[in-house]
């Protein structure tokens, strides 16, 4: 017995070991931590005393650089908690179900193909902030609670290379990727299972009238489209344009990708400006915010011309501020699309389960 | 000494002493049944009350239309089936794993081990595009056919679950006495025969909890049928997932989590039916001499065991080769990039923040479950006369590891709106995330310490008592040393699981502290060559510091596997 006693002892050794290991990784990890509630340093006041508290749920795809989070932290006095929340979908969804006790104060990120759902569950409340004269008014969706803050729009992406090499002229439209040319060369997402993937379905039944879009399907499944689950394996493993080398030269994304892939001060890809849906994303006040004064403040933060001005390197999307200049490489590789499908947020919300089993059992059979 | 033939305690006990053993006993067993009852059985039933409970009134109509539904059935059939597929092949490919690198000695032998460890912490998704990227039609397997197709979904399961066969059932082996078998052997039976009459039965316990763990994980499986599956095959995690997350019909979650919860009760009640059943109080060698050189008829199973390990490593070799893939050719700015990843901004942080957030959560979540999975085993192993004593064991038994087998999104939603109100509003509490983690962990500790608190000799504990031993020192000096060596091992397998933990951390992240597989999911989902060689460096450190925990706790168990749990 004596000889599993002493072995025993190793046991806390081992833990004692794991400990130091994370004590010396934990060091670290203490800098980093307060970055996304850090007080404002520089101000002095006590945020506390001046704007409170306000915390702003967002889906994980958010971003905002730091310095610029910290200089409206001290201008304010409102000391910002970030609480993601998952993707869209989960996140609305979670906002719903804790309506009574709500998460946070403010909520950024619902887009246009969720924004009905969060209004018809009453989640949101009446905000119109001084500064959407700036551009964000022309993205609203004339409800004074959701306020637009930036867009986006997804569009196939191109692979120039393939297309130079095979001789092949490049398609443009949503007609063109049904040709027999283009024939296996197309990777999208499900719907079912990706925001840019409903996003692109919407947009065809944007182009092709709610009669049209399952013939338009019929086609493309008839020209051999590969349906991927999400965006991530369609575009680093199947499409040829980025770091996977797939072998199709045409993938469902966003009209920002393109200045990610520039090497050389080249863009091997570039989105089809025909084949555009845009998503608008909205911030808001929540129902039942502790404090909805600070979390009027946080909305306006979001359209100012600082956060603004991040948007693209930070989220890959456009500011709606139109006096917001873009990065220099999005000016060149990542124009806007001058006529973008659309449709309205009510139209979507009521219609998008529907759209989704129907083209489950189009294309999936 | 006259009681002796009649009752199995030598030491008359006192009546105070007896009650101070069951109110010992009642305590162990009441605080991690609350805990379990606090953070897992209240949030999830509160979510699947949100769905069956319609104006004050339990509503089951659900049930018929779910099952009604042609989708749902096909969906249920193939989770049980893949599941099914999955955990046969770990096993077939596994058992052999088992013996050779926890019986047999070679150079390298542990270092094989940490290999085959290293996926079990791989974050799915990376698991998935691994596979993709394999077999893609450019890919360099790409010729097999196999994009797109089930045999990927298997094929990515026993690479992510070969680890839990090869340990669960090794530990046994290297602990089981091999004179029984040699015996056989020196009369005359053959090398399959004394397997089969000898060893498998001995194996019998670990093989059940082994192929129920890992159906537990295959049919819960998420990442890899997402991701493999394309938009083809469902599982009722998948789905469950796309019915609270995307639709937000709750009534038709519910009713899949209430078959999901059966499906995963059924195979707990036949995996536990079997191992009571082959259940025996086993010699436990604690020499270190169980393990010994390869011989020649080991020759098929090192041949097996030699093609798992190829399996493993050629996914890791992938992930490994792409992570050093640069724009500019190859080179390490992957890794140096993830020093001060988009330091900007303020959801991403340098990936050595996020893995001492991963380390300093899963060592909570570890000392969580393994203070949770002790005091429950210690409750679990005992052999009460009594009917009712017997089947409540059976019962705690088969809860604590119902979080195995309920979705994450269940467990995460129901967070969120159980734990909202007074001393109870944990949404935005710290704890949360090695509070989950520890949920999912706390059934393995259970499944390694048990078998080898059951196998041990009740006479070991008599013969301390009739020694004057207090009950408490009985524990100390007969269980805990005899625990202690499943208790290492059962430590790295909870570290391991609660380092890979993805699916119940992203929906409790508190976003100033992701951990590294939240780190990886949100470089993976953005743009550029960039971001896509960072998430497969920190995938590659995860899985490097996973194999670095498992070589350390191997080195410490000293020289032979035999010894102490030898997870």
């Amino acid at each position: 017995m004596r000889n599993h006693t002493t072995r025993a002892w190793r046991y806390p050794l081992v833990m004692t070991a794991l400990l130091t290991l994370v004590a010396a990784c934990g060091s670290t990890a203490t800098a980093g931590v307060g970055v996304a509630t850090s007080t404002p340093a520089a101000s002095g006041s006590s945020p506390a005393a001046s704007g409170g508290s306000v915390t702003l749920v967002t889906h994980d795809s958010f971003g905002v650089d730091k310095k610029v989070l910290a200089a409206f932290e001290a201008s304010s006095g409102i000391k910002v908690t970030l609480l993601a929340q998952g993707d869209v979908g989960v996140m609305v969804n979670k906002l719903i179900l804790t309506k009574s006790d709500p998460l946070g104060d403010a909520v950024f990120g619902i887009d246009n193909t969720f924004a009905s759902r969060a209004l018809d569950a009453g989640i949101l409340q009446p905000y119109s902030s001084p500064l959407a004269a700036n551009g964000s008014e022309k993205f609203a969706v004339g409800d004074a609670r959701l306020t637009p803050v930036d867009y986006g729009d997804v569009c196939v992406n191109i692979d120039h290379r393939y297309f130079a090499k095979a001789k092949l002229a490049e398609p443009t439209t949503f007609e063109d990727l049904a040709k027999p040319a283009y024939k296996n060369l197309l990777v999208v997402e499900s719907p079912a299972t990706s925001s840019p993937g409903l996003a692109f379905l919407v947009g065809t039944v944007a182009h092709f009238g709610d009669s049209g879009w399952p013939a338009y399907w019929t086609s493309l499944k008839n020209n051999g489209v590969k349906v991927d689950s999400g965006w991530t394996d369609a575009y680093t493993v199947d499409f040829s344009g980025s770091t996977g080398k797939g072998a199709r030269p045409l993938v469902v994304s966003y009209a920002s990708s393109p200045p990610s892939e520039v090497a050389n001060g080249v863009a091997p890809t570039s989105a089809l400006l025909d084949t555009c849906f845009r998503q608008v994303e909205y911030a808001g006040v929540l129902n039942g915010a502790r404090n909805p004064a600070a979390a009027q403040k946080v909305v306006d933060f979001l359209l100012s011309k600082q956060f603004q001005a991040g948007v693209a390197d930070q989220m890959y999307v456009y500011p709606v501020d139109a006096a917001t200049p873009l990065p220099s490489d999005w000016r060149k590789f990542a124009p806007i699309a001058a006529h973008p499908e659309s449709i309205a947020p009510g139209t979507i919300s009521a219609k998008r389960d529907g759209w989704i089993s129907a083209w489950s059992d189009l294309v999936e059979g | 000494m006259t009681t002796l033939s009649t009752r199995p305690e030598l030491v008359p006990q006192t009546a105070a002493a007896r009650r101070l053993r069951w109110v010992a006993l009642t305590v162990l067993a009441l605080v991690p049944l609350a805990v379990f009852a606090l953070f897992f059985l209240y949030p999830v039933g509160a979510l699947m009350g949100r769905g069956l409970v319609n104006g004050g009134r339990l509503d089951l109509s659900g049930f018929g239309e779910g099952l009604g539904r042609a989708r749902f059935r096909r969906i249920i059939v193939f989770t049980v089936g893949q599941a099914a597929a999955s955990s046969g092949l770990c096993l077939l490919l596994g058992l052999p794993g088992a013996h050779v690198l926890y019986r047999c000695r070679f150079p390298g032998v542990r270092l094989v081990r940490a290999l085959v460890t290293m996926p079990f912490v791989l974050p799915t998704v990376v698991v998935g595009l691994a596979f993709r990227t394999l077999f893609a039609a450019n890919g360099p397997l790409g010729s097999w056919g196999w994009d797109g197709s089930l045999a990927t979904i298997l094929a990515a399961h026993v690479f992510l679950n070969y680890a839990v066969v090869v340990r669960t059932v090794g530990t046994s082996w290297a602990n089981l006495d091999p004179r029984p078998a040699e015996a056989a052997r020196t009369l005359g039976a053959g090398p399959v025969r004394a397997f089969c009459t000898i060893v498998l039965p001995a194996l019998m316990p670990s093989l059940a909890a082994a192929f129920a763990i890992v159906f537990l994980f295959c049919a819960t499986s998420f990442g890899v049928v997402l991701i493999l599956g394309g938009s083809r095959y469902s599982t009722v995690e998948t789905e469950i997932y796309h019915q609270t997350a995307d639709l937000l019909d709750l009534r038709s979650a519910a009713v899949l989590s209430i078959v999901q919860i059966v499906l995963v009760a059924t195979v707990l009640a036949v995996a536990g039916l079997l191992r009571r059943r082959t259940e025996v109080t086993v010699e436990l060698r604690r020499s270190a001499g169980t393990a010994r050189r390869p011989r020649w008829t080991d020759l098929p199973a090192l041949i097996v065991t030699g093609g798992a390990a190829v399996l493993i490593a050629v996914p890791i070799a992938v992930l490994v080769i792409r992570s050093l893939q640069t724009p500019d050719g190859w080179g390490l700015a992957n890794y140096r990039g993830l020093a001060d990843v988009a330091s900007g901004n303020v959801l991403l942080v340098p990936a050595t923040t996020a893995l001492g957030n991963s380390l300093r959560i899963a060592l909570t979540a570890t000392v969580l479950a393994v203070l949770l999975g002790v005091m429950l085993s210690v409750v679990l192993a005992r052999r009460p006369r009594r009917t009712l004593s017997r089947r409540l064991i059976g019962a705690a038994d088969a809860v604590v590891m119902l979080p195995l087998g309920v979705s994450a999104v269940t467990v995460g939603f129901g967070f969120l709106i159980a734990l909202n109100s007074g001393p109870l509003d944990l949404r935005g509490s710290a704890l949360l995330v090695p509070i989950a983690q520890a949920l999912v962990a706390t059934p393995l500790v259970i499944r390694l310490v048990l078998p080898v608190l059951r196998a041990a000799d009740e006479r070991l504990r008599q013969a301390a008592a009739m020694l004057g031993a207090s009950p408490l020192r009985v524990w100390v000096s007969v269980d805990l040393p005899i625990m202690s060596r499943a208790l290492a091992g059962a430590s790295a397998f909870a570290f391991a699981v609660a380092l890979g933990e993805f699916g119940a951390t992203s929906f409790l992240a508190r976003p100033e502290t992701p951990t590294l597989p939240v780190l990886i999911g949100r470089l993976i989902s953005r743009p550029g060559p960039a971001n896509a060689g960072m998430a497969l460096a920190a995938a590659t450190l995860l899985a490097v510091v996973c194999a670095a925990v498992v070589l350390v706790v191997d080195a410490f168990s000293s020289d032979s596997a035999a010894r102490w749990g030898a997870f």
